[in-house]
């Protein structure tokens, strides 16, 4: 059954993704056919080929260790997008929990 | 000067000339475009007053001396680039109410070369998908049978040139997303070689393949958005530091000389009688324009779509990592931080996101990881190579850019029947070659009534753009297929 090949709970947690029961029930199969899909990947001899990260010539790109103003936010435009901002800041959850 | 129906080329030079204004332009194309897209779709959103203000200033400019390559051509940008106050949201319900605080490099360029922005333009969730049904905001339509597919990704920014809602449009290619749409709305869609038209700004997929290019109702209108988008970008490190050949001025009228390879790989046959014929007969025109058709072979092309499928969720898993309700984009709350990651990420995306996420963190996992994401890096090293020696015999690979023409909402349900579409685009993806589509007629589909329009790929060598956009020159103003079809909208106006 392809849908065992993948235990998409576990997936989810790692991709920190809530599922509902019904979408468990739809990607399940639709992953497992998937992955049989890329199966066949396994006739092609890859030995001795190297990994392709990226198709063009290219190296380390660095920049100057100077400012540049023209690609800087504001804080107020950096957070004008932001779910809840508090004194300047993004605001989240609590992280660390109360002592005692 | 027709705003609505005249090539970009033809505009620029009117407005360059001042026989017509930017600001004149602007005003015709803001109540057409929102009386087509009542039935079309294609814009996410709109931007008549941002539209005004560039052509103020496209006139200012022009009446200052200037000659600007894209003056007062009204264009639309799909929703995945960043333009400065105007939303963008991916076509996603997580960056529902985002707006852009900076604009995209490419999009800047057009702006600089004079052209008006009208607005942008719907796609599939992330750019994730080949039919636009998989945005959560919008149902583009066909301009050439409403009850049809745009294609996708890029589905609006196809739609609004083929429905003659904009003159040109950015796109954005992962594994087909300008070409595939492109054929079936009846335009040009251009794929530049990886690197060669800066991605800041762009809404991240799949960063090793995504790649901006222009959509348009020539080649030749295609070469000047290039022109004047392309070329390296310090604010992209993947951007290609070569200097850009202008293409403008050399376009090709005729194929002498030219070795076109059709694919062993590639047969039509399978594809049906009626498109067979209409791929045979591309390939008969490209000949007797003095080209010679050379026979190549791609033997790993088939394993193409497998690689793509493994490449491009891993690195999308890892991009969208960014969504997770804090610094920007939708936030839902719970117990906490963690239970906020979950329960946002889950209410923001949509299902094929979602299928692409999973995917691609399994792909990535550990113990899956080397049987996987490294097996696919492998296998796009070997697709690459069969490329370039096919490159040996042919200066350009000739195929199908699709595997039908548009078909109808709602007919493919399963996931992999709808990656199929891009059979023959995402192995030249994943070799990063620059390519395009191009109209090579029409095909009535299974069911439908109208013929519906075909695209014909072409792909070269990397950073081989002028040959490229030469060689589809030639074949479009031999054959002129785009001109044999009227969209709906226009035809009843």
């Amino acid at each position: 059954m392809a849908s065992d090949r993948i235990d998409i709970r576990h997936v989810a947690r790692l991709a920190r993704l809530a599922l509902t029961d019904g979408e468990i029930a739809t990607f399940g199969p639709q992953l497992g056919n998937l992955l049989t899909f890329v199966d066949e990947l396994g006739e092609l001899d890859t030995a001795n080929v190297a990994a392709t990260a990226q198709v063009i010539p290219s190296r380390n790109v660095q920049r100057d260790d100077a400012i540049r103003p023209e690609t800087m936010l504001s804080r107020e435009d950096a957070l004008r997008n932001a779910p809840r901002a508090q004194h300047g800041f993004f605001a989240v959850p609590r992280i660390i929990a109360e002592e005692g | 000067m027709d705003p609505v129906r005249d090539s970009a080329r033809a505009i620029a030079r009117a407005v360059n000339s001042r026989e017509a204004s930017a600001v004149e332009i602007a005003e015709a194309m803001i109540p057409h475009v929102a009386q087509v897209d009542a039935s079309l779709d294609a814009y996410l959103e709109l931007t008549p007053e941002l539209m005004r203000e560039h052509a103020r200033k496209v006139d200012a400019r022009v009446a200052a001396g200037e000659t600007l390559p894209l003056a007062g051509v009204p264009v639309a940008i799909k929703d995945n680039m960043c333009l400065t106050g105007t939303h963008t949201t991916a076509g996603s319900k997580i960056l529902e109410n985002f707006v852009a605080p900076y604009t995209a490099t490419a999009v800047q360029r057009l702006l600089d070369a004079g052209a008006l922005p009208i607005g942008k333009t719907n796609l599939d969730e992330f750019a994730m998908g080949s039919s636009g049904e998989n945005s959560a905001l919008k149902k583009t339509r066909n301009p050439y049978d409403l009850e049809r597919v745009p294609g996708g990704s890029s589905a609006g920014s196809a739609a609004s040139v083929g429905g003659f809602e904009a003159t040109l449009s950015l796109g954005s290619d992962t594994g087909g997303s300008i070409r595939e749409p492109a054929a079936f709305c009846n335009v040009v869609g251009f794929k530049p070689t990886y690197g060669r038209v800066s991605r800041y700004g762009l809404i991240a997929f799949a960063s090793s393949l995504d790649q901006i290019g222009p959509f348009a109702r020539s080649v030749e209108d295609a070469a000047l958005t290039y022109d004047a988008i392309g070329g390296h970008d310090p604010l992209d490190a993947t951007s290609v530091d070569r200097p850009l050949e202008p293409t403008a001025g050399f376009l090709r009228e005729d194929l002498r000389g030219v070795r076109v390879g059709i694919v062993k790989e590639f047969a039509t046959a399978e594809l049906g009688a009626e498109i067979d014929a209409c791929y045979r007969k591309a390939y008969a025109d490209l000949e007797a324009l003095g080209a010679e058709l050379v026979d190549v072979e791609l033997p790993t092309a088939k394993y193409g779509l497998a690689t793509y499928y493994l490449i491009a969720p891993a690195e999308c898993s890892s991009n969208l990592a960014r969504f997770d309700g804090v610094r920007y984009g939708l936030r839902v709350d719970g117990a906490d931080v963690g239970e906020m990651y979950e329960r946002t990420r889950a209410a923001g995306f949509g299902p094929e996101v979602k299928r692409r996420i999973l995917i691609g963190t399994y792909a990535l996992s550990s113990g899956y990881y080397d049987a996987y994401y490294v097996k696919a890096q492998k296998a796009r090293t070997r697709i690459a190579e069969d490329f370039a020696r096919a490159f040996e015999r042919c200066d350009v690979i000739a195929s199908p850019a699709a595997s039908s023409p548009a078909f109808g909402f709602n007919a493919k349900s399963d996931p992999v029947a709808m990656y199929l579409m891009d059979y023959y685009t995402i192995p030249v993806s994943l070799a990063g070659l620059p390519s395009l589509s191009v109209p090579c007629g029409a095909v009535v589909p299974e069911g439908g009534t109208r013929p519906m329009p075909m695209g014909l790929q072409l792909a070269t060598p990397l950073f081989t753009e002028r040959a490229l956009l030469g060689y589809a020159h030639a074949y479009e103003r031999a054959t002129m297929h785009a001109e044999k079809l009227s969209p709906i909208e226009v035809a009843t106006a």
